[in-house]
């Protein structure tokens, strides 16, 4: 299954927030943990990934530094900072709110004939 | 196997090469890329693939280098500034009017010096003052009109407020020699300034991004027109002496003719300039706002020092007063252009520290003039040029404190320094709305004396 674009670009912060709330990671890492929280059906351009990163860290939202990967290789690194998480909970907010309505959407939708039936 | 992992090196090499010439991506990102490439790379061996199907695969996951070149150059819009020009430049390659920039630069640039040239010949002294900005702006404006290719309400919608202001100019009744009058003149530059900033940023005046833009091209735009007047003003003075020694005055003439064109000339090309060559002077910035933070710190703290020997605060003069606010205005600019040139994702070092004292030390001093501004005008009453002081005073005071408050959260790592930025970006029309209101509300308010 193919996921809109505009989809994947809104929830591409909360998600790498969230992730990164459970500890620190390296861009690679969090795409491996993004794919396989969706059973790898999120698909991202692996490269759109770091110009958000920067952006989130350029907002305060996340720290950077450089490490060395277990192989000596220079690595960034990235960790959530207080105001990502205060961002990360607004978010977490916005969608429940959004996932809510959805689903009281999908469910009217799946029996509509009564409801309209009822109104007649 | 050997043999084929140094191929595998020799393309991620290749690609590192290729992917360092975007501008907008840094040896940074880039070291970050491959980290991520080969990483994929390794995971794809894993499963079976071969070094240069596993690279292909790697490669093609990155993403379309043009796309994610956009989106880095998006984020990181201080490295954009050197690429924006020079892309299309390139890209366009042959031109059909290779010349087309130029002569529009120059069209324009002669429309700025008979414009001024007409104003000194028609206007008094008085009336050129207040309409010398109404003569020379426009034409900078147009030519990003013309860059921007803004549409023709756009374009409107610029020209409404310049109307206002050049029937204000000079419908209101001045007295001869008053104060309002020489606001007017200081005032209005500052509102015009605002609506050449309108046509730079394309009307997209809601971007944080474009306005720092805005407030960069402001910065290398005085250097070039300080380095244009450097030579023009030796190429003018050699020719002048020799003249002198053949026995021909050429200094009248120079006066009456060569200075009206050149002057606005040079800003008109000068605006073309910065559009055109950002590079040249963008290594400079950051030098120049280095060096230049130290010294204001030292002059400011002088000046400190000099109005605390002066004792009674009462008795500082207004002409002293007003060169106060010449040099808070001066500092604000050269805190916003170190803003403007600094790298945002570096982290805080000793010239933030610096930056910080800057801040502080305006802010005495801009406490120390509140303090006399209230004084005078408690013992003496309101005058415009007291008010519109007082104005500007308050506003610098909001700027700078809450820029100190920023700075120290930033220095102290509490806070990103993109707060400090916007901080910046959003107040900047603040001020030409108080330069709005002085133009146009103070003269009828104080009776146009």
């Amino acid at each position: 299954m193919r996921i809109d674009k505009d989809l994947v670009a809104a929830s591409a912060t909360p998600l790498v927030l969230g992730i990164l709330a459970d500890g620190e990671l390296y861009g690679y890492a969090i795409l491996k943990r993004v794919s396989e929280l969706s059973g790898g059906r999120m698909e991202w351009t692996d490269g759109m990934l770091y110009p958000l990163l920067h952006r989130l860290e350029r907002l305060g939202y996340l720290s950077a530094s450089w490490g060395t990967s277990e192989i000596g290789r220079r690595r960034k690194h990235y960790a959530i900072s207080p105001a990502g998480r205060d961002a990360l909970m607004q978010r977490q907010e916005q969608w429940t709110v959004v996932a809510d309505a959805l689903r009281q959407v999908w469910q009217s939708t799946q029996q509509p004939p009564a409801a309209v039936e009822g109104w007649a | 196997m050997m043999a084929t992992h140094a191929e595998l090196e020799a393309r991620i090499s290749d690609w590192r090469g290729y992917v360092l010439r975007r501008q907008a991506i840094s040896a940074g990102d880039v070291d970050e890329l491959e980290d991520h490439l080969r990483d994929q790379v390794a995971d794809l061996q894993a499963t079976g693939l071969d070094d240069e199907e596993a690279f292909l695969i790697g490669i093609k996951r990155l993403g379309n280098l043009d796309a994610v070149s956009r989106e880095f150059a998006r984020e990181h819009s201080e490295r954009l500034w050197k690429q924006l020009v020079l892309v299309p430049e390139a890209s366009q390659g042959a031109s059909p009017w290779p010349w087309r920039e130029l002569s529009v630069v120059l069209a324009l640039a002669v429309g700025a010096g008979v414009a001024v040239k007409a104003g000194l010949t028609w206007f008094d002294a008085d009336t050129f003052a207040r309409n010398l900005a109404l003569l020379v702006v426009p034409f900078v404006g147009a030519y990003f009109v013309w860059k921007r290719r803004l549409t023709v309400r756009q374009t409107a919608a610029l020209l409404g407020p310049l109307v206002v202001l050049a029937v204000v100019a000079n419908v209101y009744p001045f007295d001869q020699g008053g104060s309002t009058d020489v606001l007017v003149a200081l005032h209005a530059p500052v509102v015009m300034w605002l609506l050449a900033g309108l046509a730079y940023v394309g009307l997209r005046w809601r971007s944080d991004g474009r306005r720092m833009d805005f407030v960069r091209f402001t910065g290398e735009l005085v250097i070039y027109v300080a380095l244009l007047a450097l030579g023009g003003g030796v190429l003018v003075g050699l020719t002048v002496a020799v003249m002198q020694l053949v026995g021909t005055d050429a200094e009248p003439l120079v006066a009456r003719w060569v200075l009206p064109f050149a002057v606005p000339g040079a800003v008109v090309v000068a605006a073309w300039l910065v559009e055109a060559k950002k590079d040249v002077v963008e290594n400079i910035a950051p030098v120049l706002t280095r060096i230049f933070t130290p010294l204001t710190i030292v002059m400011l703290l002088a000046v400190l020092g000099a109005l605390a020997a002066a004792g009674g605060l009462v008795e500082v003069d207004r002409d002293l007063l007003i060169l106060m606010d010449a040099i808070l205005v001066l500092v604000v600019g050269l805190l916003l252009y170190s803003i403007s040139a600094r790298d945002p994702l570096a982290p805080p070092g000793l010239f933030d520290a610096l930056q910080l004292a800057l801040v502080a030390a305006a802010l005495a001093v801009d406490v120390v003039m509140l303090a006399a501004m209230v004084t005078r005008i408690a013992e003496l009453g309101s005058s415009p040029n007291k008010v519109a002081a007082l104005g500007l005073n308050l506003l610098l005071l909001v700027h700078l404190g809450r820029a100190a408050w920023l700075t120290g959260g930033f220095v102290r790592r509490r806070r990103a320094f993109g707060t400090l930025e916007r901080w910046q970006t959003r107040y900047l029309p603040v001020y030409a709305l108080w330069a709005a209101v002085v133009v146009l509300a103070f003269p009828p308010l104080f009776r146009f004396v």
